[in-house]
């Protein structure tokens, strides 16, 4: 009785991981297949021999077909400048709300909580006409400027510096620390766990963006990752799928490199900053 | 007196920079676009003017508005449900040891973290009629070829199916940091009742689940109105607006036919739909969900 009662457990156990392995498999297949095609010549593209010839031809003839460098330098540049000017700006803002009772701060803190739910994508056509208004139309920072003062990055530093202990505010006042030291020596340091997953999240987010920097930029000099694949692969002009697989490695492969490296840290970042 | 006067103008100027930038591409942009959308085209000779709610009147006569507000619609009841029961499915085989759990949990994950317009790249291959993957195997297995992109009856239920793969590992995270929050005494208590797994399930542990499980839900609604950047590779929003959806005919409509003070008033619409999620959130959900 209890011999057959352990079978069965064991016998569900082993079905259980086969489930969550082959689950796993058909899930990573899509990416799998985008590496073979990548990898091989166009006509092993559905043929899948374990046996042909592997090549980077494909990247190669990508490459040359778009400047794809230029492309992940404008997305790095990019990347950088928004998450730089989020976490100035952000801290800043999140230090008035977390300990500041200036007059309006509620409503204030209700307004800039409307940005959590009307993202920048959302109002593409006002948002285009303030750019060329500025002359800022096919500029880097022009993408980034509608992202900098970010609701979601002010509200999570926000409950950072609320649960730090205002005596180590009061003590660093006491060792003659102004707004901004304070700021800097005491609350800046302990909400590092914070200012992590954010930064994580900002990156990806930015990384992946495409709406809204296709509609900015139309120049090599500007265009991004995403914008740079989205012209590549016209899906009427005769295509080859290796070279359009490559070019789709080409721009995933920064940020997959740090995902596989940084697995943890990405899905602790995604966890932390959604459960907020 | 003083030192409190100046407090509040620290507090302001702490939060100036960030006020400036979300006023000028949030809230400015969310009025002029209430605004915009009643006035006219403007032309050179004659210049945009005051029309009240004539953009509004030709948008309900709009069947294109129509079709793009049901596909919507269709879009999130196809691709929220399924991702969350799969997410759910995820995070319960991932949450015991099991060989190799970090890479079935990598695995899982991974498609959350390239960008849309990569994965539509990749799933755009799958699709193609007769030289791609699906075809290809279709008719090695003597089945006919399809045109899943090109047909009305299938376009919207192919991209489903890219969309549950791309955000069914994201909403496993959540439930899996939900699971693990579970006391385990709970399990221990409903084994020692004789409680078999699906009834621990169903009455114990999904009920505990609720309040990732609506957090979850309104993230995937707004996702759902949010992401188009996949039509933009594989459909454009064809065939005939079969696959087109909200956003993206807003963007058609501003970039494409510059008609953006129609445009305007389609994105009305739009921000009418996310601030009742907000509300929704806010006066129902949030009070309903917390366990106490």
């Amino acid at each position: 009785m209890n011999e057959s009662r352990t079978f069965s457990q064991v016998f569900t156990a082993s079905l259980e991981t086969g489930a969550a392995w082959l689950l796993a498999l058909l899930w990573v297949s899509p990416l799998v297949y985008a590496f073979w095609a990548a990898f091989h010549p166009g006509e092993y593209a559905v043929n899948f021999d374990l046996l042909a010839p592997l090549t980077l031809a494909n990247f190669r003839e990508a490459l040359s077909q778009a400047p794809f460098p230029r492309y992940a330098l404008n997305t790095f540049i990019l990347v950088t400048t928004i998450l730089t000017a989020q976490l100035v700006l952000c801290t800043l803002a999140a230090y008035a709300f977390a300990r500041y009772r200036f007059r309006g701060h509620q409503v204030a803190f209700a307004l800039v909580l409307v940005q959590l739910m009307i993202t920048p994508e959302i109002l593409i056509v006002e948002n285009y006409v303030t750019l060329a208004r500025f002359h800022l139309v096919d500029t880097i920072l022009g993408i980034g400027l509608p992202y900098m003062a970010s609701a979601f990055g002010i509200f999570l530093l926000r409950q950072a510096f609320k649960s730090t202990p205002k005596e180590l505010e009061e003590a660093a006042r006491l060792e003659g620390c102004g707004t901004l030291g304070v700021l800097w020596r005491v609350y800046v340091p302990l909400a590092r766990p914070t200012y992590l997953a954010y930064g994580l999240v900002s990156i990806s987010h930015h990384w992946n963006n495409f709406l809204w920097p296709l509609i900015v930029t139309n120049s090599v000099e500007t265009r991004p990752l995403t914008v740079g694949l989205g012209i590549f692969g016209a899906p009427e002009s005769g295509v080859n799928w290796s070279i359009i697989s490559a070019a789709t490695l080409i721009s995933v492969a920064p940020l997959l490199i740090a995902f596989l490296l940084f697995q943890r840290q990405f899905v602790q970042s995604f966890m932390y900053a959604g459960i907020k | 007196m003083k030192t409190r006067l100046s407090r509040h103008v620290q507090g302001w100027l702490l939060l100036m920079p960030a006020a400036i930038l979300l006023i000028a591409f949030t809230h400015y942009p969310t009025v002029a676009t209430v605004i915009d959308s009643m006035f006219s085209k403007g032309t050179a000779i004659r210049p945009s003017r005051f029309v009240g709610a004539l953009n509004y009147e030709r948008m309900l006569d709009d069947p294109i508005f129509w079709k793009v507000l049901a596909n919507n619609a269709w879009f999130a009841l196809g691709t929220i449900p399924t991702s969350i029961a799969l997410a759910i499915v995820m995070a319960l085989l991932v949450n015991r040891s099991i060989p190799g759990r970090a890479m079935v949990r990598m695995a899982y994950f991974t498609p959350t973290i390239l960008p849309m317009i990569a994965v539509a790249n990749i799933w755009l291959f799958f699709y193609t009629p007769d030289i791609g993957l699906i075809d290809q195997i279709a008719t090695s297995l003597g089945f006919s070829g399809h045109n899943w992109l090109g047909d009305p009856a299938t376009v919207l239920p192919a991209i489903m199916v890219m969309t549950i793969w791309k955000e069914a590992g994201f909403f496993m995270i959540f439930y899996l940091a939900a699971m693990q929050n579970i006391p385990p005494e709970l399990k221990e208590a409903s084994q020692l009742e004789g409680a078999g797994r699906w009834y621990y399930f169903r009455r114990v542990m999904f009920p505990l689940l609720m309040p990732t499980t609506l957090f979850v839900l309104i993230n995937a609604v707004l996702n759902s109105f949010k992401l188009v950047d996949h039509l933009f590779v594989l459909t454009k929003g064809g065939p005939d607006n079969a696959s087109n959806l909200l956003l993206y005919y807003i963007f058609e409509t501003a970039f494409s036919y510059f008609e953006t003070h129609f445009a305007a008033a389609l994105t009305v619409v739009l921000l009418v739909l996310l601030g009742i999620m907000a509300l929704l959130q806010f006066f129902i959900l949030d009070k309903r969900v917390h366990y106490r």
